[in-house]
């Protein structure tokens, strides 16, 4: 069987752009009714005039994400153990060249980190790094995992892509889910952005969930950095590579994330093709009209305001009370350096009341490897 | 644009599969088979039987226009379905195989343990396999992974032409499948075979619906006509339904939040 | 080993086997066209191209198949 990369390929993306572009009302009210959609359809509700049923296409996905996921928002908070990184990306304040603080956590001080997470509530960790061969070895995440897992009863990675025998390892070790963004799917643009370092090599970084669900990983999350590139392409793809593992991994949870540029120390993090809020939101209801049983992931990355309205539209997964650099839980003596700013700034507690409020319940944990945790 | 359906290898312009069994006639049997457009057309291994020889199948099916789908059935197991398809691909038929296992009599029901097991060991001995199976969205996943060309899975027990009954199963089948999906069993009516295939179905397979017809031939035209138009209509992009009656209620609105953000 | 008479078990009966007959000798005495037959000898398939040089022995089992018409 094919990769996504011939997949990827092979992908109509003139024809699905033009209908993204210049779909008519009548094309965009079919769309919206189908069930199931395929991609042009998912076109369809990319397109300007889609743009103005913005509502319509809400109220459908809200239906579609109560009847899959219940009136639920599953709460995650991101665990950097490292930002050491020997990539060159130039929008991310760990890129090799910054001269920002570098740190990585022992195992215990992994383990205190988490501790003071779980105090908060938090029962879903993802172990967040930089890319360093050495800093943040497989055996170093290995032994970090290990650690993590005996009181941790979910734990994904969001980590430097790696072989199926070390996932194999690190689910051995306690991982359930593997998170990896391509970042872009324009070639182009990918070049154009990771200056050095192995993170160049376009496809061996597309092919890593089908490494993570080779070794044992149960939930499987994307995404793309929106900003860098036309962000109707980006959605295309991304929807292009979701639906390809949710069929060709049917026993895994598949996760999509739409990170949007945020500032970061010494990156240039400036979006060429912004992607405004109302677009946001309208990914968030296309994805679920395109793939209802998908998870959507909105982290700390957006303000407190939109990230609320979301939880209606879609989004399935948060994270809060983020701290995004190594150690900041513990709040050290010595600042050591954040991969980006985040913007929602509340509190894990605030964030839940506030999910409470709007009618959803807030879940720490939901899922489960059987007779664990 | 030509609108092909591939499986595996090759190539076909039609998307119906014709089966050769229960025709008044082995010439009605050919008028059919032509009137119905089929490219693939499948056959069974049966002992011959010395006392009473019977005109051979094989003269009234022009090989060169049909591919012969072999069937494995009357086997109960794998090692029965294995035997067949392997005396199938011996004797130079085809290493193309429709695998059916089916122990029960009544229903002709595929045993879904058995056929994977069958499966397996067929794709490894360089079959391609299209197996018939219940319409079950994981088995046809299972199977998918073992290499299999296509599924095929019933709308209905075998000979009950009673239309597509697995419906929501099937639809859960065409929405995950990496391979083309093959309606077998089942339909009885050219509107069942055009429903499955609106829904998205690569292709049915039809036979007793057409062989036990009044007019086996003018039926024949009738599939061709119904999974064309269920193709096309696939194709085309159906309009949606719209509730009648109370309707959909309009809840409060959800986007409100976005004015006053970017 | 020497040629004798015996018997072979040809689609689940006994036959009398002529010594020394070929499988393709034997299609003729049964008057069933090589073209349109199917051959399994003694639980393995066979290529119609090696009916002429198999020489049935005693016990063997022998089916005879062909295509018929099926779903
Ligand atoms: S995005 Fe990842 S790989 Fe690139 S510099 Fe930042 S931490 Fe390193």
């Amino acid at each position: 069987m094919t990769g996504f990369g011939e997949e990827l390929a092979a992908l109509p993306m003139e024809e699905l752009l033009r209908v993204a572009t210049e779909a008519a009302p009548d094309t965009v009210e079919r769309a919206l009714a189908r069930e199931p959609l395929d991609l042009f359809d998912f076109a369809a509700l990319l397109s300007p005039e889609a743009g103005r049923r913005l509502e319509d296409l809400a109220q459908r996905a809200h239906a579609l994400t109560v009847q899959r996921f219940g009136k639920t928002v599953q709460l995650y908070a991101p665990l950097y153990v490292s930002n050491e990184c020997v990539e060159t990306c130039t929008y991310c304040a760990f890129s090799r060249t910054n001269p920002i603080a570098r740190k990585t956590l022992t195992p215990e001080q992994a383990v205190a980190e988490a501790r003071l997470l779980r105090a908060r509530g938090f029962r879903h960790l993802l172990i967040v790094s930089g890319e360093h061969p050495r800093h943040v070895s497989p055996e170093y995440l290995g032994t970090i995992l290990r650690a993590l897992a005996a009181e941790t009863p979910s734990l994904s990675v969001e980590v430097q892509p790696q072989t199926e025998e070390i996932y194999r390892e690190w689910t051995a070790a306690g991982a359930e889910g593997l998170v990896v963004y391509q970042e872009t799917y324009d070639r182009d643009t990918y070049a154009r952005v990771h200056l050095a370092g192995k993170k160049k090599d376009f496809d061996w970084r597309l092919a890593t969930p089908d490494r993570g669900a080779a070794g044992g990983m149960k939930r499987l999350g994307i995404g793309a950095l929106f900003g860098l590139s036309d962000w109707r392409q980006e959605a295309l793809r991304l929807a292009a590579h979701a639906r390809y593992l949710v069929r060709r991994y049917w026993r895994c949870f598949v996760t999509v994330s739409f990170p949007r540029l945020r500032p970061a120390e010494y990156a240039d993090t400036l979006a060429r093709h912004p992607l405004a809020d109302a677009d946001l939101a309208r990914l968030v209801c296309a994805f679920r009209l395109l793939l209802p049983d998908v998870g959507v992931v909105l982290s700390t990355r957006e303000p407190a305001q939109l990230r609320d309205g979301l939880v209606r539209l879609g989004v399935t997964q948060m994270s809060a009370g983020s701290r995004t650099e190594p150690g900041g839980y513990s709040a050290p003596e010595v600042p050591t350096g954040r991969q980006f700013e985040v913007s929602d700034e509340r509190t894990a507690g605030e964030v839940a009341r506030t999910i409470r409020e709007l009618g959803f319940d807030p879940v720490w944990k939901d899922w489960e490897a059987a007779l664990r945790g | 644009m030509t609108d092909l359906l591939r499986i595996a290898d090759r190539e076909f312009r039609s998307r119906l599969l014709l089966g050769t069994g229960k025709f008044p006639s082995l010439p009605v049997m050919r008028d059919a088979l032509d009137a119905s457009g089929t490219e693939i057309v499948t056959v069974t291994l049966r002992r011959i039987d010395l006392d009473s020889p019977e005109p051979n199948l094989l003269e009234f099916v022009d090989r060169d226009r049909y591919l012969l789908l072999p069937n494995t059935s009357g086997a109960e197991d794998a090692d029965d379905a294995v035997r067949l398809a392997r005396l199938a691909r011996a004797a130079g038929l085809s290493d193309w195989v429709k695998l059916e296992v089916t122990p029960d009599p009544r229903w002709l029901l595929p045993d879904p343990v058995e056929t994977l097991a069958a499966a397996e060991r067929l794709v490894k001995e360089g079959f391609t396999v299209l197996p018939y199976i219940g319409a079950d969205p994981v088995l046809a996943k299972r199977l998918q992974e073992v290499g299999c060309a296509t599924v095929m899975p019933l709308g209905a027990p075998i000979g009950s032409n009673r239309g597509l009954k697995t419906r929501d199963s099937i639809a859960i089948i065409l929405e995950q499948a990496e391979v083309p999906v093959v309606v077998d069993a089942g339909l009885g009516a050219p509107s069942h075979a055009a429903e499955a295939m609106e829904m998205g179905a690569d292709c049915v397979l039809v036979n007793t619906a057409i062989s036990v017809a009044r007019d086996p031939v003018e039926m024949a035209r009738a599939f061709r006509l119904g999974v064309e138009a269920g193709r096309a209509a696939w194709r085309a992009g159906r309009a949606p339904e719209r509730a009648v009656g109370e309707g959909a209620e309009a809840s409060s609105p959800l986007t409100g939040f976005l004015r006053g953000t970017a | 080993m020497a040629e004798r008479s015996g018997e072979i078990l040809l689609n689940g009966r006994p036959r009398i086997l002529t010594p020394g007959q070929s499988l393709a000798q034997l299609l003729v005495e049964l008057e069933l066209d090589p073209r349109w037959v199917v051959a399994e000898l003694n639980g393995e398939p066979l290529g119609r191209d090696r009916f002429g040089s198999v020489t049935l022995q005693p016990g063997d089992r022998l089916e005879l198949v062909r295509p018929v018409a099926g779903g």
